[in-house]
């Protein structure tokens, strides 16, 4: 195996090794996501029409938010302890280790989100057929949802307040993956073709896929000067 | 083989330092001192790449060190203030996590590394676990395990007991009598016995 990928997946069995050790890193957005959506039933009562209609914008939101809690955490332990100088440093493209961070972050994140949104789905009452989609959608919303933050994170790094900095930079370019991803599971709630919305949300992850990991390398190196 | 030319460092809007230059070559020890707050680190950070000079360029081999990129960061190793030490991982997952990094995947070595370094008993325990000293002295392990020709280190004898500090003067030496070079920081004296050794003492 050549070195370069030797050491891509030696980094990225490291992020989820130290996660797995940590489990509460994991458990939190995942139980932060959770109990938002739960909150809505309890809250607006059980109508099944009024809970289906607010479904994929709420599930949606709770998603976003819980990432933006994992945020701080994807560069910061490691800028703390001198790792990212020798990611920095590494004879290797520092865009591909920070790649391979942020699909760990994912892997760790995003993608539990995408398994239990079912379970969440029937507790809103959505129809079979938009639990699916909802699925699908967060499956290729949640990586570009890593993408965009690790940039946010990248450049808040070592600043005071660097968490709240970070909810301002990020939320607002979020905005179009919240209306293509909840658009495409109430577009098949009102029985329209949603084609267009998942042919953006990969548009939009093809994207993200080959500039933001460049972007993000910059930024730590700014924040590393 | 390393020079720096001209080389001029501003932190914030303070001037560090300005037109210094030197040339070392291998087999050669480049021993920094100064008060703190006098740029120490700065001029390590730069010699690394990490941080950008303000004026003047640091050459490897003839080549500007942001030329070269990666080539460069394959010849050398950095111990900084940081120890690079994940502490839910063991000493040995550290160093392998941070060999392969390195590029020069020696993972057979990582035993007898810790090893020589005292740190075998501790093999299947969490690196938090470790003393400040023990952490040291795991983050200076990457240097022995790595093999890389230039070695920068950054204040590498601090929480080091006496001990460490005269194995670590020793593995030192060896670096360069097999014609590395070195470019140190410390408060302490450092008693390597080589051919040259260069001061310089930044104001």
């Amino acid at each position: 195996m050549p070195k370069l990928l030797k050491a891509i997946a030696r980094l990225f069995w490291r992020d989820l090794t130290v996660a797995m050790r940590r489990s509460t890193d994991i458990l939190t957005p995942l139980v932060f996501f959770v109990i938002v959506v739960s909150l809505f039933p309890l809250g607006l009562g059980p109508e099944p029409v009024v809970l289906r209609t607010i479904a994929p914008g709420v599930i949606w939101v709770a998603a976003l938010l819980a990432t933006m809690l994992s945020l701080n955490r994807l560069f910061a332990n490691d800028y703390a302890d001198g790792t990212l100088e020798q990611m920095a440093l590494a004879p290797y493209p520092l865009a591909l280790l920070v790649l391979t961070k942020i699909a760990a972050h994912w892997a760790l994140t995003g993608l539990p989100l995408v398994l239990i949104s079912p379970l969440l789905a029937v507790q809103m009452h959505l129809p079979e057929t938009a639990i699916a989609t909802l699925a699908l959608s967060l499956l290729l919303g949640t990586p570009i949802l890593s993408l965009l933050g690790a940039v946010g994170a990248a450049l808040t790094l070592g600043l005071r307040g660097g968490g709240v900095l970070v909810s301002l930079l990020v939320l607002p370019l979020y905005t179009p993956i919240l209306i293509f991803g909840a658009g495409s599971v109430a577009g098949v709630i009102a029985g329209i073709d949603t084609e267009a919305h998942f042919s953006l949300l990969g548009a939009f992850l093809a994207l993200a896929l080959t500039l933001l990991p460049w972007a993000t390398a910059a930024a730590l190196r700014v924040s590393l000067d | 083989m390393l020079e720096a030319v001209d080389l001029e460092c501003v932190r914030g809007d303070r001037p560090l330092f300005s037109h210094l230059s030197f040339s070392l070559e291998p087999g050669e020890l480049l021993h920094v001192t100064g008060a703190n707050g006098s740029g120490k680190t700065t001029l390590l950070r730069t010699l690394c790449g990490l941080t950008r000079a303000h004026a003047g360029e640091v050459r490897w081999h003839g080549t500007a060190i942001h030329k070269l990129g990666d080539d460069f960061h394959a010849q050398l190793a950095y111990v900084g203030h940081g120890n690079g030490i994940q502490g839910d991982l063991t000493p040995a997952e550290n160093l392998s996590v941070a060999v392969s990094l390195s590029g020069s995947a020696d993972i057979a070595q990582i035993g007898k590394t810790l090893e020589r370094l005292g740190l075998a008993a501790y093999h299947h325990f969490p690196a938090k676990i470790l003393s400040q000293g023990q952490k040291r002295r795991l983050a200076l392990a990457r240097l022995v395990a790595e093999h890389k020709p230039l070695w920068i280190l950054d204040e590498p004898l601090s929480g080091l007991d006496v001990d460490s500090a005269s194995l670590m003067t020793t593995i030192l030496m060896e670096h360069l009598a097999q014609g590395g070079l070195i470019i140190i920081t410390s408060h302490q004296d450092i008693n390597v016995e080589t051919k040259t050794t260069l001061h310089i003492r930044i104001n």
